[in-house]
């Protein structure tokens, strides 16, 4: 009748499209990367340019001064889009568990829906709300506090701010979502039986609430670390690719952006990826291990 | 007094969603308005009628309608094959037994955890070398078997799809793959719905691989169109926010319809 296949192959057939895309444009490529970190090369002299440098492109990476300026952009908009986040979330998780009964998933819908939309669509828009002389921002500060207009995308200190609203904005709502799942896990007995004990709402709080997310506070945290020192899209839009005045909003992932395919500097930009991937694993780790150590003090 | 606080929390919460929805409403608002109305003092709070005038030149500028129509391609062509090949490995990785089973999930699971940038430039160079730059499938192929997906996959069979079942169909003779096609693909419905669901918002929305592999505008998605509006000296910004807004309507449209599904789907990772 028709074609079989032996069945103990079935598996293998089944997880190949998955090992082949992976191999090809995953694994492959990674290796590549790796390897390129090593060379001296601009794709535009053919592959047989390509010259083993040794450590010189990270030993370069490590002297560069826009590498750092990057590094610290990055570092400053991870900690001022990743702490409001989880300040604002984890309260707002609260209230919308503990009060808006049907309401619940009306609103944590409205808070989500910035999580789905377009990068493109979304910085754009900010970036005419953000406009200096009537952009709809100044003006609103205008008239609320008599502020003076600032020149959000053109001034290195008023920059930053814009980019870490935007990024505020989108990620609060998914990180709401998380909160709010793991608040259903806590037993409601919990809470009545720190009511019969006579704990107060911030009691309550600091007691049930807070332990019974620590965990997803920990996934969180660790997500927003990874996913802000990867960020590109925002500032990368916001300022055309450039970074701003005084590449104030250059991210690391945006200088590696640039250092390959605007300077051609392949092997520096892999060395440069690579030394990203590192921090980032490394403040990762940092992150489980300081969560973890508070828990074996208790 | 025990009043107080619960009006402030609706208060806040309530607040806080409308600074969430705000920026839609003025993205749909703007892209009603005339290039220099946008700019009024004070701001325009409500529609105008410069809709048309703004479809006008975002048409002229831009091979607009193709660069939506390229969107669709790719979105449903990376949902077509993302479901197929995730379904595919997930329920083998659920399901069935097989050496290095363990040893390849947890290199699935490893994928995830590198970071889009590593990817960046070695896969410029895999898309040169294989002479895809410029073309679709560059968009759609290359993640097609993301690891979230498979995981995604691989939880809702093993939770759903009763190892029974697939022992009775082998015993009347089913085929390994008839089973997977036939039994397990149709039990998998709901969960093939959210991913295809994040699988084409995603895929909409992405910005960063055709900003490195596209290079015509005849063949942009709509993000990279878009984007190649605004670095123009001087931005029309009612055409922007009409295309803008175009953009995002059928994600709400989607959202709307879905949202239970599409949260779930997409925080399956931290919940489960």
């Amino acid at each position: 009748m028709s074609f079989r296949i032996p069945s103990r192959w079935a598996p293998y057939l089944l997880v190949s499209p998955f090992l082949i895309l992976f191999a090809v444009f995953g694994l492959f490529p990674l290796l590549f990367s790796a390897w390129l970190a090593f060379q001296s090369w601009e794709p535009t002299s053919g592959i047989e340019a390509m010259q083993f440098v040794g450590f010189d492109n990270f030993a370069f990476a490590l002297t560069d001064g826009w590498f750092w300026k990057s590094l610290r952009n990055t570092l400053w908009l991870a900690v001022a889009t990743g702490v409001p986040q989880h300040l604002v979330a984890i309260p707002l998780a609260v209230f919308l568990h503990r009060s808006f009964g049907r309401w619940r998933g009306l609103f944590s819908g409205a808070y989500f829906l910035p999580y789905i939309t377009s990068t493109v669509a979304i910085a754009m828009l900010f970036g005419s709300l953000f406009s200096t002389d009537y952009g709809l921002v100044n003006q609103a500060l205008h008239a609320m506090f008599g502020t003076e207009n600032i020149n959000w995308m053109r001034s290195p200190e008023a920059i930053k701010p814009a980019v870490a609203i935007i990024v505020f904005w989108r990620y609060v709502g998914f990180n709401l979502v998380l909160y709010l799942a793991a608040l259903q896990t806590i037993p409601n007995d919990l809470y009545q039986a720190a009511k019969l004990d006579g704990a107060g709402p911030w009691q309550q709080f600091l007691r049930i609430t807070l332990p019974g997310i620590k965990p997803m506070i920990l996934f969180g945290v660790t997500l927003s670390i990874i996913g802000g020192l990867q960020l590109f899209e925002e500032p990368f839009i916001l300022t055309n690719g450039k970074g701003g005045a005084d590449q104030a909003a250059m991210t690391v992932a945006m200088y590696l952006y640039r250092l390959a395919f605007d300077f051609s500097d392949f092997g520096g930009a892999s060395a440069l990826a690579w030394i990203m991937f590192g921090i980032i694993a490394l403040l990762t780790w940092l992150t489980n291990k300081a969560f973890a150590d508070k828990q074996v003090q208790r | 007094m025990k009043q107080t606080p619960k009006f402030l929390a609706y208060a806040i919460v309530a607040v806080g969603a409308l600074f969430m929805l705000a920026p839609f409403y003025f993205m749909f608002v703007f892209a009603t308005q005339s290039r220099t109305d946008i700019f009024n003092v004070p701001p325009p709070l409500f529609f105008s009628d410069e809709l048309i005038n703004n479809l006008k030149v975002l048409t002229t500028r831009l091979p607009f309608w193709k660069n939506v129509g390229w969107s669709l391609y790719v979105g449903l062509m990376s949902t077509a094959l993302t479901l197929l090949f995730c379904s595919m490995a997930g329920y083998a990785f659920a399901m069935l037994e097989f050496r290095f089973k363990r040893a390849l999930f947890a290199l699935v699971m490893a994928t995830m955890m590198v970071p889009s940038f590593m990817n960046m430039i070695p896969s410029f160079m895999v898309m040169d070398a294989l002479g895809w730059i410029d073309t679709h499938r560059a968009l759609y192929l290359p993640g097609a078997a993301s690891a979230f997906g498979i995981f995604l996959m691989r939880q809702f069979a093993a939770s759903t799809v009763p190892k029974e079942l697939l022992s009775a169909a082998r015993i009347d003779g089913a085929s390994e793959l008839g089973i997977y096609w036939r039994i397990a693909l149709p039990l998998m419905k709901p969960a093939l719905g959210t991913l295809g669901l994040i699988t084409f918002i995603s895929s909409w929305n992405n910005f960063m691989n055709p900003l490195i592999v596209m290079r015509t505008a005849e063949n942009y998605t709509l993000p990279l169109a878009l984007r190649s509006l605004f670095s123009t000296t001087s931005t029309e910004w009612g055409a922007l926010m009409a295309g803008s807004a175009i953009a995002t309507l059928p994600l709400i449209v989607l959202f709307v319809i879905s949202s239970r599904q599409l949260i779930a789907g997409l925080t399956a990772g931290a919940v489960k």
